[in-house]
């Protein structure tokens, strides 16, 4: 069978030959032009046609976008602001980089549009730290299209006026969190805000109603402008409407990004006939499906139940190649769709190994505000370094299970359930593979890759 | 007494039992209210919720109502109101109440949740328990025994972090104690107005420390070493001196100023080993200033006064100096002395036939828990009748009568003449009789000297700014050779002819209360602990020196100064 065509959207252009990051090249394929038609629209419709097409965020927790947007405080008098969080830190996705080096103007427009319809009169860009690349591709962008009266004062002469802002963060995951970003925004440490009282629709940036959208995210808000809430809706799935693109990264043959529509290829499709299979002589063994703190699938398990197609609950029983990539189904089968980084390993994979690689970098992010996880996620650490450099004892994998079951649901923001997950997943799907740790240890190859 | 407005109320339901709490209130304080302890760290009742502890963690639900009719959805099982438990815990510090709230503090999920954050918390805690000063009113020691697992399963290396950091003159940071509930941080920030500390360093490897080129060291620095709930911040002053729980606690007022900060000294065997706040929501809250905690100093100083000889051979001394100079004797009183002393000073000038003069100690108010009055109980002397008008900066009245002869004979009540305005030549004109707890240039030239206490060495109430009548214990017995001004004035006002009246507090009080209208109803011993608000009506004509400081603002100028 072959592998199904893509349906890019959102990376239509992205690695086109001849296909430039400057604003001559997005004008010439069209660009700006639905900027043009919005802004000559009632914010009020953009915001309906957000909410019929079903957008789901892009960041990771996949919240409806016109609800998140239906919750802003438009009473208070305050200034509304408007986020692009383009954080990107989870391990295994690598979406919003490409849009921002290779199509920065894509989210320039989606940016402004959302602004129009939100009537917003300053946005930032939150950038990663460690993309200082992109910070400058941005700036260049933002400066071209205040240049073409597309950003600035009195856009295309409508009165309307839009400041985008571009700001570098210090270099830390924590500051994704949409709370944890606003504080670093603010100059503070992104310690993520508790809630109540502070959700960001109401008392965000500044103690004013702000919107925090995903860059990919606003990339959807400019399609779904340009051919309305009712087309968009009808691509992908219902209640998983649209495109969604996979980071596929790890054991297979063809690594990279792709993009489809949502829930309209399993997993199976995905790995095996669009990235090419596992590597020669090799057979997969697991799969992270939305960056690495969702919780991981083993391959040869089986998921039944019922779910709901149309209006009937219909028996699925599911392996792993057979779930649908959407976030509803792998929500179903205990995993989350995330960010779409998709991580694959193979059987030379020990997975003891790969879930230290794992804790190292939960422990290293903690903010360290709340106790659980700031103790928990530095603790599971240790534990998983000390089995794989130094002694394991049969017993560490139950006492790193119920250390992250300590964790999760107890703390202010969701980093408590990503540093735990993966460590509660792995423990009860390989567990097999942590009792024995101790004595496999022994045979290990003395060649084999040094863990850092 | 000024009743506070019926705030509304709310009816929650903490495991079982139904409570009417004020709107607002938050689970923890609800919970308090009806003997429920709910652990916390990072919670502070009169700092800003940030609920990074997780220790408050409590099991929560709603009624039911059906979502299309809003009707009560009943539990057959039980008959009553079914209802919706949350199945994630939530932090009760940052839970406010709202009608018909239900918690569960005790069940199976809050047990492992307190059992969890107790042993993430002890982890990488040192557990130096043995040498640590806040053994026995230490947090993570009561809650660990009262919530925790009781044993470890950590085999790992703990964190290493700095053990004695000085982050002020007057405070000590252990970082490997701290539980990062970041307290300090918001006590500095919010309260004191010094944003001093902050935390580096991520996650476990989080460190408190001051700001690069910042010291802890505002006035009010050891409120962060109270309100430590383990012993990370500790008092480079009273470390490593005394085991608390060998320490007897005695209510007090501190004298520093006219704010009254309500205070608890803690002694052992008659010596005072530190002075630290006593919450008074009305008052002080739980704060105090650095610079009233080290006043205890003065008890054990080496210029303490002392006598000799009997207090009745120093009586007839002072008897005989009344006599010679009979009509041209003054009373120098004191804002320092307690409303019974003041109302004792009030008789001798009395019985003298002298005036009473009161000295004037003013300064820098802090807009805190320093007022500008610098006397704990210059509202004693207007409520006793002591004086009539508020005291003035030198005391020139007195200074001219002694320049034209008509003084021969002062008795100064704790105050330095010197210091108030009076030269030493003027001294040497007269005869000064001193009553008083340290040696100065007065008692130097006094004929007679009587030494007295100190505040801590005896019992009786200030009024405050507010006109809040405060009570104060004795903490420790007084010095050998000193005698309690009670005792002393009631003596001199009986050498001055005056009648015999009681010279304790617990006697003397019948007769303050008949003589005095402000104070007609009360008793010494039905004073609360928080002080009782007297009728300020009838001085509302005098512009005070005090302005804004915490709960207290100054009344409007009074027409009358203009």
């Amino acid at each position: 069978m072959p592998a199904p065509a893509q349906h890019r959207i959102i990376f239509k252009h992205i690695d086109e030959p001849g296909y430039t990051n400057d604003i001559d090249c997005y004008l010439r394929n069209g660009g700006y032009e639905v900027l043009k038609k919005s802004v000559t629209r009632k914010p009020e419709e953009l915001i309906d046609e957000v909410k019929k097409s079903g957008l789901r965020g892009r960041g990771g927790a996949g919240f409806p976008c016109g609800v998140k947007w239906g919750l802003v405080d438009r009473k208070s008098g305050k200034p509304i602001y408007l986020i692009v969080n383009a954080d990107e830190s989870e391990p295994g996705t690598f979406k919003d980089r490409y849009i921002m080096h290779q199509d920065p103007h894509q989210l320039i427009e989606g940016t402004i549009i959302s602004c129009f319809a939100n009537n917003v009169k300053q946005a930032y860009i939150y950038i990663r730290g460690e993309m200082p690349e992109g910070a400058r591709i941005l700036e260049k962008a933002i400066a071209e299209a205040r240049a073409k009266n597309f950003v600035g004062p009195n856009i295309l002469g409508t009165g309307y006026s839009c400041e985008i802002y571009v700001h570098r963060g210090a270099g830390a995951y924590i500051c994704g969190e949409e709370t944890g970003l606003i504080e670093s925004l603010e100059g503070k440490r992104a310690n993520p805000r508790i809630k109540p009282p502070y959700f960001p629709a109401v008392l965000g940036l500044y103690q004013c109603p702000t919107i925090v959208n995903n860059v990919e995210t606003l990339c959807h808000v400019r399609y779904i402008a340009e051919h309305g809430g009712e087309a968009y809706s009808k691509i992908g799935t219902p209640g998983n409407t649209g495109t969604r693109i996979f980071c596929v990264s790890g054991h297979v043959q063809r690594p990279g990004y792709y993009e489809f529509p949502a829930g309209t290829i399993t997993m199976g499709v995905l790995l095996n006939d669009i990235c090419g299979g596992p590597l020669p002589g090799r057979t997969f063994k697991a799969v992270i499906p939305g960056g690495s703190s969702a919780k991981v699938l083993r391959f040869g398990e089986r998921y039944k139940g019922k779910r709901k197609v149309g209006p009937d609950m219909v028996d699925y029983d599911w392996g792993v190649e057979d779930v649908p990539m959407d976030f509803d189904s792998l929500a179903m089968i205990g995993s989350m769709g995330g960010s779409g980084g998709v991580i694959v390993m193979d059987d030379t994979v020990n997975m003891v190994e790969a879930l230290a690689n794992i804790n190292a970098f939960y422990s290293h992010e903690s903010c360290g505000q709340c106790t659980p996880c700031r103790e928990g996620s530095l603790w599971m650490k240790k534990i998983s370094a000390r089995m794989v450099h130094g002694e394991a004892r049969p017993q560490d994998g139950a006492l790193l299970k119920s250390v992250a079951d300590q964790i999760p649901g107890r703390t202010i923001c969701a980093f408590g359930e990503a540093c735990s997950w993966p460590t509660q997943s792995f423990i009860i799907k390989f567990k097999d593979e942590f009792d024995a740790y101790s004595e496999v240890k022994k045979t290990l190859p003395a060649d084999r890759t040094v863990l850092v | 007494m000024i009743q506070p407005a019926k705030p509304d109320l709310v009816t929650v339901n903490i495991d079982g039992k139904e409570i009417a709490v004020p709107k607002g209130t938050n689970v923890i304080e609800a919970a308090r209210l009806v003997n429920v302890d709910v652990p916390h760290y990072c919670y502070h009742p009169k700092l800003a919720v940030v609920g990074n502890c997780r220790m408050c963690l409590i099991e929560m639900g709603m009624p039911a109502v059906d979502p299309a009719t809003k009707a009560p959805v009943m539990d057959p099982a039980t008959g009553k109101q079914k209802i919706n438990w949350i199945p994630r815990p939530q932090i009760g510090c940052g839970t406010t109440v709202s009608p018909g709230l239900h918690v569960k503090t005790t069940s199976p999920m809050v047990k492992d949740a307190r059992e969890g954050v107790m042993e993430f918390l002890l982890i990488n805690h040192p557990l130096d328990c043995p040498i640590c000063d806040q053994a026995g009113e230490c947090k993570l020691q009561e809650q660990a025994t009262g919530y925790g697992r009781g044993y470890s399963r950590f085999i790992e290396q703990k964190n290493v972090k700095p053990k004695r950091t000085q982050l002020g003159p007057r405070v000590t940071l252990d970082d490997e104690r701290c539980v990062l509930c970041s307290r300090c941080i918001r006590f500095s920030k919010d309260i004191a107005k010094e944003d001093v500390l902050g935390f580096v360093d991520r996650g476990s490897y989080s460190t408190l420390t001051c700001h690069p080129d910042r010291k802890l060291d505002h006035n009010y620095s050891l409120n962060t070493v109270d309100i430590c709930p383990v012993g990370a911040l500790t008092s480079t002053d009273f470390r490593f001196k005394m085991r608390v729980w060998f320490l007897k606690q005695t209510n007090s007022i501190c004298t520093e100023s006219s704010v009254g900060v309500n205070s608890v000294v803690w002694s052992r065997e008659g010596v005072i080993y530190r002075i630290t706040p006593r919450r008074n929501d009305e008052v002080n809250d739980t704060w105090m200033p650095d610079s009233g905690r080290i006043l205890y100093k003065q008890v054990q100083s080496a210029e303490r006064l002392k006598a000799v000889e009997s207090l009745e051979a120093l009586v007839a001394k002072a008897a005989s100096i009344f006599k010679t100079s009979a009509g041209a004797i003054s009373v120098v009183g004191s804002g320092r002395s307690s409303v019974e002393e003041q109302f004792l000073t009030k008789k001798l000038a009395a019985a003298l036939g002298a005036q009473a003069h009161l000295v004037k100690r003013a300064g820098e108010g802090d807009k805190l828990l320093i007022s500008a009055d610098r006397n704990p109980n210059v509202r004693g002397a207007l409520v006793t009748g002591l004086i009539s008008q508020l005291p003035c900066a030198e005391l020139k009245q007195l200074s001219g009568e002694i320049d034209s002869g008509k003084v021969k004979t002062v008795v100064a009540i704790n105050e330095d003449l010197l210091a108030a305005g009076l030269t030493a030549a003027q001294l040497a004109k007269i005869s000064v009789v001193y009553l008083g707890t340290h040696a100065n240039a007065t008692s130097l030239a006094a004929k007679v000297v009587l030494p007295t206490l100190t505040v801590f060495e005896k019992a009786g109430t200030f009024v405050n700014q507010q006109f809040r009548i405060q009570k104060f214990a004795q903490a420790v017995p007084g010095l050998t050779g000193a005698h309690n001004d009670l005792t002393v004035l009631s003596a001199l006002t009986a050498a001055a002819g005056g009648a015999a009246l009681p010279s304790e507090v617990g006697t003397l009080w019948p007769v303050i209360a008949t003589e005095t209208p402000a104070l007609a109803t009360m008793l010494y011993k039905n004073i609360p602990e928080t002080g009782l608000l007297l009728d300020a009506t009838p001085w509302a004509g005098l512009s005070f020196v005090e302005g804004e400081t915490l709960h207290f603002k100054p009344a409007a100028p009074v027409a009358a100064t203009v």
